[in-house]
């Protein structure tokens, strides 16, 4: 086990360095004359040549890789070129804020799915047509979009919640509530879309295995099977999809955010895209490779825990 | 030379199929719809210029905001702006952008995919690869970074996201191609002297192209919604209108004129609801339409190759093999019904002491009593397809009851039934199940629940496949004894050691802790016994016992039965299709044949004066088995006798 957990982390790590890597390269070259960029037309060549030497941009770029490198790899991922502020610290001060939209998100797709995707595996008729269709709809209809609507009938019709501002938890643990249910609503019905589906199938397959009529045939009840037995062979395929979820929760995350205006990754990433404020931006996207390289590990490790093969292997 | 052309038929076939499919998508009210709406709203993006009644962007300051009618049938956005003219053009753009994500996409994954998949080698190391770090990260987050040094383009960004969508086409043709890659035509094709280049496009092009077709719906409809949420950003080009830029428009207004998100919103989200619907049908269109063909190809491949299907049921049974073999065998004796004249059940009469068990212990009191068994699977159309008809058997305590005949002759549905754990559709329809006086035909679930494992206990036929693999052995024998004989854990782990001691494993505590996949076939077999024997049952249904067991672990199993039948003084009914198992173990037995009982009764008289014809064949079959010819004989003499009876 601890070897397969080390080959996991071999390998992600290697992912945080290659997309780091290609990362510095794109934003580099493809920023062209980015000292211009900052100061805008009106700049004299002489500052913008200041400017640029000022940043380190005049010299050449594996020079200025190994530079970051080196800073990067004890968390210092430089300042942000246009509000000084440092970068780690622009990132660490939002980064729990996403999470817990992303994590709580999760969570509830998780649950909720397990117990449409059993029902709907176990009645079939009408419960399952019924979850076809919710997770048709979940599946189709992007996020935000979704977003939107919540805010329109509960916030801003029925006023069961504020449409905008986040309470920090340690303000408020009720305001804080309330101020990312929408949110991970929002989030919550496209994963619960996914994954349900997943679960439905796996439980159909899982339900014809023989060793579910022999546990029956034991005497143990069909929901002690079907909650135990069932779910965890089930349990895999749910986990691979609820990873890729995952990922694509943390991209919904940024715009969601951004409907309900939560101070979070998605509002610095945006405004960093806005300016072109590159080591902001890398240092965003390396802060999600190391979520998603983490997200993936911790999964994996519950896989292991589910399957004693992959434990073995 | 006159070789046949390898192309023709599989290219014939796929374009039938290909017209067909786009046949009953219009047939399909949900396909129908969808393909309508997205006509709709191609044509509207064509004609956007000539339906508009203004400019998109011309801003009118009189104009702001201005309600539905007159000049702006769905009135004017917060810069006065035409919303009906806007919607259009925005279609256009919107359609366009998804489009340009698509070709990217499918042009990228496509070509890789068949390189990757028919050449393999370090390209497909390579590519595998950076198709997983595509999709490591999210795909707004890449845009984002991407647009903060390329700027605001919507062609641009829907490029690059044409990029990260490829992996999900690349994963698919490489999928297909890896499968068909080996087949036989292809290598015929191969042989025959084709190029690999004329390979692809005839023969593995045909393959990938109904899959890529329904991954295009869903990647265009993935692409429509990043690019809205990108522009709802407000971080695309604000000189496009777009769905997006709309709904971010409309946003801004969000409490003064919410009424301005409905277009915007609902052509999102219709667009991508036709898009994933459309996809969806097509999926379900197709593997409705490759259902029928599998099972003619099987049908055909049973006709051709009795031996090798007759084999396969009997070793594997009904319990392991596919649903839709399933549906062959259960299909079977309802097939040779119609026509056929159902002959009496032949019954030989008890001896008159009541009779002795093979341990020499008179039987004790009547445990099981079926009566007019009649088991019936629904199916889709409403009718019910019978597999079990008219059965009748009994077993008293201290008593093995033995159920022979070939498989598909319902033994199996049979033992199930009064396990009431039939498969999905499967149920009693007629008769009476009396077990200890209880109906349990009528009984609910509940009611089975408590009587499975501690009265009735049931020995599965493929070892493997009955123990859950995501379990360690020990926990399966502990969890039933815990809930059943409510034992605390210890006394379960204590009792289940002891089981596993009883039955022959020769270091129960390394059993105990192992799962499934590490123990061989017989300990696995033995193990289920032991699972079957914890909570001192008084009815075994034993399914098969030994069938799926090397020749020499069979009799060390069938041995352990008889004794634990012995000590326990359990009932058993004992489903096989050997009689050499049935004069080993059995006091009396039933012959079924295609869903009923032909001949029943003590062992002895059936085996010293078998009287129906079906009896007297299986007898004749097993006559040969007196020649030291060893197992193949037996499986063929069996399955000539298959034949010959009509399994047809």
């Amino acid at each position: 086990m601890l070897r397969f957990i080390l080959r996991r982390l071999a390998s992600g790590v290697v992912l945080i360095v290659v997309i780091s890597t290609i990362a510095f390269g794109l934003l580099y070259i493809g920023g062209g004359d980015i000292a211009r960029r900052i100061l805008g037309q009106t700049a004299t060549a002489e500052t913008v040549t200041q400017k640029a030497q000022q940043l380190g941009l005049d010299r050449p770029l594996y020079g200025q890789f190994i530079d970051w490198v080196s800073h990067a790899v004890v968390g210092d991922f430089g300042t942000s070129w246009f509000t000084g502020q440092e970068v780690i610290q622009a990132i660490s001060s939002r980064v729990a804020v996403t999470l817990s939209l992303v994590i709580g998100a999760t969570l509830i797709s998780a649950i909720v799915a397990v117990l449409l995707g059993v029902w709907a595996a176990r009645r079939r008729g009408w419960p399952d047509r019924l979850v076809q269709v919710i997770s048709v709809l979940g599946f189709a209809i992007p996020g935000f979009l979704i977003a939107l609507g919540l805010v329109i009938v509960f916030a801003i019709n029925l006023g069961w919640f504020k449409p905008t501002g986040f309470v920090q938890f340690a303000t408020s643990p009720s305001g804080w509530l309330s101020s990312i249910a929408l949110p991970v609503i929002a989030l919550a019905i496209g994963g619960i879309a996914g994954v349900t589906q997943q679960i439905r199938g796996s439980v159909i397959d899982a339900l014809r295995q023989d060793y579910v009529r022999t546990l029956r045939s034991r005497g143990l009840s069909a929901n002690r099977v079907i909650y135990k037995h069932v779910l965890r062979n089930a349990g895999g395929p749910a986990l691979a999809v609820l990873a890729v979820q995952f990922v694509g929760l943390l991209g919904g995350a940024v715009i969601v955010e951004q409907v309900f205006a939560i101070p979070g990754l998605g509002q610095v990433a945006v405004a960093a895209t806005n300016q072109g404020d590159i080591p902001l931006v890398m240092g965003l996207v390396v802060v999600t490779a190391i979520i998603v390289v983490v997200v993936n590990l911790v999964i994996d490790i519950l896989q292991g825990f589910l399957n004693p093969k992959v434990r073995l292997s | 030379m006159p070789l046949p052309d390898p192309q023709l038929t599989p290219g014939l076939e796929e374009r039938a199929a290909r017209v067909s499919l786009f046949r009953k998508l219009l047939k399909n009210p949900v396909g129908l719809i969808a393909l309508i709406f997205l006509a709709l709203l191609v044509l509207s993006a064509i004609f956007a210029p000539l339906l508009a009644p203004a400019d998109p962007n011309t801003a009118s300051l009189q104009d702001v905001l201005a309600p539905p009618g007159g000049a702006h049938p769905l009135g004017a956005d917060s810069a006065g702006r035409d919303v009906l003219s806007r919607l259009l053009f925005a279609t256009r753009f919107s359609l366009a952008g998804a489009l340009l994500a698509l070709v990217v996409a499918a042009v990228i994954g496509v070509v890789a995919g068949l390189i990757a998949g028919y050449f393999g080698k370090w390209f497909d190391s390579v590519s595998s690869w950076f198709a997983g770090l595509l999709m490591a990260l999210p795909g707004i987050v890449v845009l984002l970074a991407a647009r903060a040094v390329l700027g605001p383009s919507m062609w641009l960004s829907m490029a690059i996201f044409g990029v990260l969508l490829s992996p999900a086409f690349f994963r698919l043709v490489y999928a297909s191609v890896s499968a068909v890659r080996n087949e036989l035509y292809v290598d015929a094709a191969r042989v025959a002297g084709l190029s690999d280049a004329r390979i692809i496009a005839r023969h593995i092009l045909t393959v990938v192209r109904a899959p890529v077709i329904i991954q295009a719906a869903m990647i265009t409809g993935i692409a429509i919604a990043i690019q809205a949420g990108l522009d709802f950003l407000g971080l695309g080009d604000t000189t496009v209108p777009s769905w997006g830029s709309m709904l971010n428009d409309a946003f801004a207004k969000i409490y003064t004129n919410p009424d301005l998100m409905i277009w915007p919103a609902s052509a999102i989200a219709l667009t991508c609801i036709a898009l994933t619907l459309l996809a969806n049908v097509m999926r379900d269109e197709l593997e409705r339409t490759a259902g029928p063909v599998k099972r003619r190809k099987n049908r055909d491949r049973a006709a051709e190759a009795p031996i090798v299907k007759a084999a396969h049921l009997s070793t594997v049974g009904m319990a392991t093999i596919s649903e839709e073999e399933r549906r062959l065998a259960l299909e079977q004796p309802a097939a040779s019904e119609p026509g056929e004249i159902v002959h009496p059940v032949v019954v030989h009469p008890d001896p008159e002491d009541g009779g002795r068990s093979s341990t020499g212990n008179p039987f004790g009191e009547e445990l099981l009593s079926v009566r007019n068994l009649a088991v019936g699977y629904d199916q889709p159309d409403g009718s019910i397809k019978v597999v079990v008809n008219d059965v009748s058997l009994r077993v008293r305590r201290g008593e093995v009851h033995g159920l022979i005949g070939e498989s598909g002759s319902g033994k199996t549905q049979t033992a199930w039934s009064v396990l009431r754990l039939l498969p999905d559709g499967g149920r009693v329809i007629d008769g009476s199940i009396s077990f200890e006086g209880k109906d349990l035909a009528h009984a609910t679930e509940k009611e089975m629940t408590k009587l499975r494992g501690a009265k009735i206990a049931y020995i599965p036929q493929e070892p493997m496949s009955n123990l859950d693999a995501s379990f360690t052995i020990g926990s399966q024998l502990v969890e039933p004894m815990r809930v059943v004989l409510g034992l605390s854990k210890s006394e379960a782990t204590k009792r289940a050691l002891g089981l596993l001691e009883r039955v022959g494993i020769p270091n129960p505590q390394r059993t105990f802790d192992a799962y499934p996949h590490e123990v061989s076939g017989g300990m696995a077999q033995r193990v289920l016994i032991a699972g079957a024997i914890s909570c001192d049952p008084d009815l075994l249904i034993a399914d098969e016992p030994t069938t799926a067991l090397d020749v020499t672990v069979q009799a060390e199993v069938l041995s352990l039965l008889r004794e634990l039948q012995a000590e326990l003084n359990m009932g058993v009914i004992l489903v096989t299709h050997n009689f050499g198992v049935v004069a080993d173990l059995c006091d009396r037995v039933s012959v079924m044949r295609a869903g009923r009982i032909v001949e029943t009764g003590p062992v002895r008289s059936i085996f010293a004066a078998p009287e129906h014809e079906y009896t007297k064949a299986l007898f004749a079959a097993i006559l040969e088995e007196g020649e030291p010819r060893g197992e193949l004989v037996a499986a063929r003499t069996e399955t000539a006798q298959t034949e010959k009876e009509g399994l047809r």
